[in-house]
């Protein structure tokens, strides 16, 4: 009983390795219409992202929307993204100094040196700040995945998608309220998860994992009062990145991540 | 003359009818809602933030209290991601394990939903009759995790163990007669997949009687039919999913469409709506719990023949045996490291979307090749259904506030996150 505004979907779903001449059909597709405007990013097979410049946003959602052979006319999700410590880990396993092994306990915060050298060198290039968008079209049973950079640092922003997906409202004031990200345009971009007068953006990556404040009750003034943590913010498990060759795609020939297929047997 | 100005309402945190800790202030003119503004956030526990700074796998506990009342599907999506980025498969077996708890869980949530939302618009039997099955199935998540709800059961590379030979037996005790014990153990004297059985061929029935007390009850008729009408074309620019698409007659579930595990082995049919108002939005759920039913009575069927691995023989990921560790050096390390250190994941993202209950549930995860998850993001079906909670309520009466948030399934644990 579908209805007459929503067509009936095809079957074979990108995303799915019985989906993959679509995948790439589609890829085809949005290099033909964006060109330059729309720039790929190597993954998984059967998943497509790719990045967009802030100031082209607006005009490729629009376009992503409405264009009769991509009609992606749902905004599944949008979220941010911190860069500041990608590819940074809190224990050093490869090379050996003449001390030996760290015990990986320290405290919380790498040097701020070893978090310059990543950003140079991770996916962001230098920048911190990304907004992801996952659009999904139900008519033509497709997904792909946007990924924007806010420009700068300091103030990072990009334009809302409101007026192109409603459904981008509460996600985009997420976003805001969680790792500071402004949407210009937003009708009413007010925080979100956080308490009434909370300071600060918890979810990005410089925040602590413990907060900054702590309430307690006050015998004296006779109620509630905020004060600074009183436990120290300490490494449970450390980060540990492991250089494996099972995912090196120089030294297997197979794909950088084989997708969960199904076998059917 | 008098200055005539709408009133603003404050309904929550603390009401029954508010599913949890929902804040909303209406502002009303006489009883009619002019605009709804949800505040939430009171159950935000940073289940991403937190995520972040553990080993893949000790995280999956947390999955399962984000939408709490469906909790092996949350624990899926995010398994499932780490399965994609690792480019690992589990065995068939688990996987039909996996379609079968997700299928229970999907009759759990929705008894669960159907129960409150009765009991919000007036009719209370309906949530006792709901509550007695669902106390089977949460004997069942007993059964096989050894908790009623947080089961922590699925793992990347299958399910945590096999399902079990016995069910718990009640005890005789001085509240309870050796009768009454001797007829709740009938059920369970056989192994797990037996009372699964026996509870697919119970509860067509009691479905029947659920129906018996609500869908042609003038009272439920006159709360739900017409109440939150959402068009095809709104549900899709607000992102809806699950029953709340399909009820305003989309015909899109992704066990169907984008066809995960071993969807595409079954036969069941999705359920769609025609006037996307509450009244279609609970048929539709209901017949989803018609369907549920026939999904694990095959794969009871399928995994009665099917014995085998449940869980990837893969040192890299699944901790070695106990006997395995106490006599071999090699087993031993992997233990070790898989217990203070956990794998590390290849670089890269994935999203990764199962059919929740609720609708879409999506696990975006990006890796840097640590240990650890960079960064989490779940996209929960309900938050997108609350953010549209101001339009669907405008123009209707404060009464029908409780049946709009009722028909949208909401729960906290996964909204806030």
């Amino acid at each position: 009983m579908s209805s007459a505004g929503v067509p009936t979907p095809e079957p074979a779903a990108p995303g799915t390795p019985a989906g993959a001449g679509r995948t790439e059909q589609l890829a085809a597709t949005l290099d033909r219409l964006f060109g330059d405007a729309l720039v790929a990013i190597p993954g998984r097979p059967f998943d497509l992202t790719y990045e967009v410049r802030a100031d082209r946003l607006l005009d490729v959602a629009a376009r992503l929307r409405d264009a009769p052979e991509l009609r992606f006319e749902m905004c599944m999700d949008v979220c941010g993204v911190d860069f500041l410590q990608h590819g940074v880990a809190e224990w050093k396993t490869v090379a050996a100094t003449a001390t030996g092994f760290s015990r990986g306990v320290s405290r919380v915060g790498a040097s701020s040196e070893d978090i310059d050298e990543s950003i140079a060198k991770g996916p962001a290039g230098g920048r911190r700040y990304a907004v992801v968008y996952h659009l999904l079209s139900i008519s033509l049973n497709q997904r792909v995945r946007l990924r924007v950079f806010c420009a700068d640092d300091e103030q990072p922003i990009v334009d809302s998608v409101c007026g192109i997906w409603a459904s981008a409202d509460w996600f985009e004031r997420e976003a805001f309220d969680l790792f500071g990200i402004l949407f210009r345009g937003h009708p009413d971009l007010r925080r979100l998860l956080t308490d009434y007068g909370f300071i600060g953006h918890p979810f990005r990556k410089d925040f602590p994992l413990s907060g900054n404040v702590e309430v307690r009750y006050d015998p004296e003034k006779g109620r509630v009062v905020y004060q600074p943590v009183t436990i120290d913010p300490r490494i449970l498990v450390p980060k540990v990145i492991r250089r494996d060759n099972r995912y090196d795609p120089q030294l297997t020939n197979a794909p950088v991540a084989p997708v969960a297929g199904k076998p059917h047997g | 003359m008098a200055e005539i100005r709408n009133f603003t309402m404050n309904f929550g945190p603390q009401h029954p009818a508010a599913h949890g800790v929902l804040r909303l202030v209406l502002e009303m003119d006489g009883e009619v809602i002019q605009k709804a503004d949800p505040h939430i956030g009171l159950l935000h526990r940073g289940t991403e933030k937190l995520a972040e700074s553990k080993p893949f796998n000790q995280s999956i506990g947390y999955m399962d209290r984000l939408d709490y009342v469906s909790m092996m599907c949350n624990e899926h999506a995010y398994v499932l991601a780490i399965e994609r980025l690792l480019g690992i498969e589990p065995p068939l077996r688990a996987q039909f394990i996996r379609v079968m708890f997700d299928e229970i869980t999907r009759i759990l949530n929705h008894l669960m939903w159907l129960g409150a939302h009765g009991l919000d618009i007036g009719a209370m039997t309906v949530f006792l009759y709901c509550f007695r099955e669902r106390e089977d199935l949460m004997d069942c998540y007993e059964a096989v995790s050894g908790t009623r709800m947080h089961a922590t059961y699925y793992r990347p590379g299958g399910v945590y163990r096999d399902l079990p030979d016995t069910m718990p037996q009640y005890q005789y005790n001085d509240w309870r007669s050796k009768k009454d014990v001797d007829r709740l153990n009938e059920r369970r004297s056989g192994g797990l997949l037996d009372f699964i059985a026996d509870f697919t061929r119970r509860f067509p029935a009691c479905v029947d009687e659920y129906e018996t007390l609500l869908t042609d009850n003038r009272i439920w008729k006159q709360r739900t039919v017409n109440i939150g009408v959402v068009s095809p074309e709104r549900a899709l620019q607000l992102g809806f999913s699950g029953p709340m698409l399909r009820g305003s007659g989309v015909e899109w579930d992704l066990r169907k469409k984008q066809s995960y595990e071993v969807y595409d082995r079954l036969d069941f049919d999705i359920p769609v709506g025609r006037n996307g108002d509450c009244y279609d939005r609970y048929l539709v759920r209901i017949e989803e719990l018609r369907q549920s039913t026939k999904i694990v009575n095959q794969c009871v069927e399928w995994l009665r023949k099917n014995p085998g691995l449940v869980m990837l023989d893969d040192r890299k990921v699944r901790p070695p045996r106990r006997e395995e560790m106490k006599g071999d050096m090699e087993s031993l390390i992997h233990h070790f490291k898989l217990m203070t250190e956990g794998y590390s994941v290849p670089a890269g993202e994935v999203y990764a979307a199962i059919e929740a209950p609720k609708g879409e549930l999506g696990v975006y995860l990006v890796s840097d090749g640590a240990n650890k998850p960079y960064r989490l993001k779940v996209r929960a079906p309900g938050f997108a259904h609350l953010a549209a909670l101001d339009e669907m309520v405008r123009g209707h009466m404060l009464a029908d506030v409780v049946a709009v948030i009722g028909t949208q399934d909401i729960v906290f644990g996964e909204i806030d996150r």
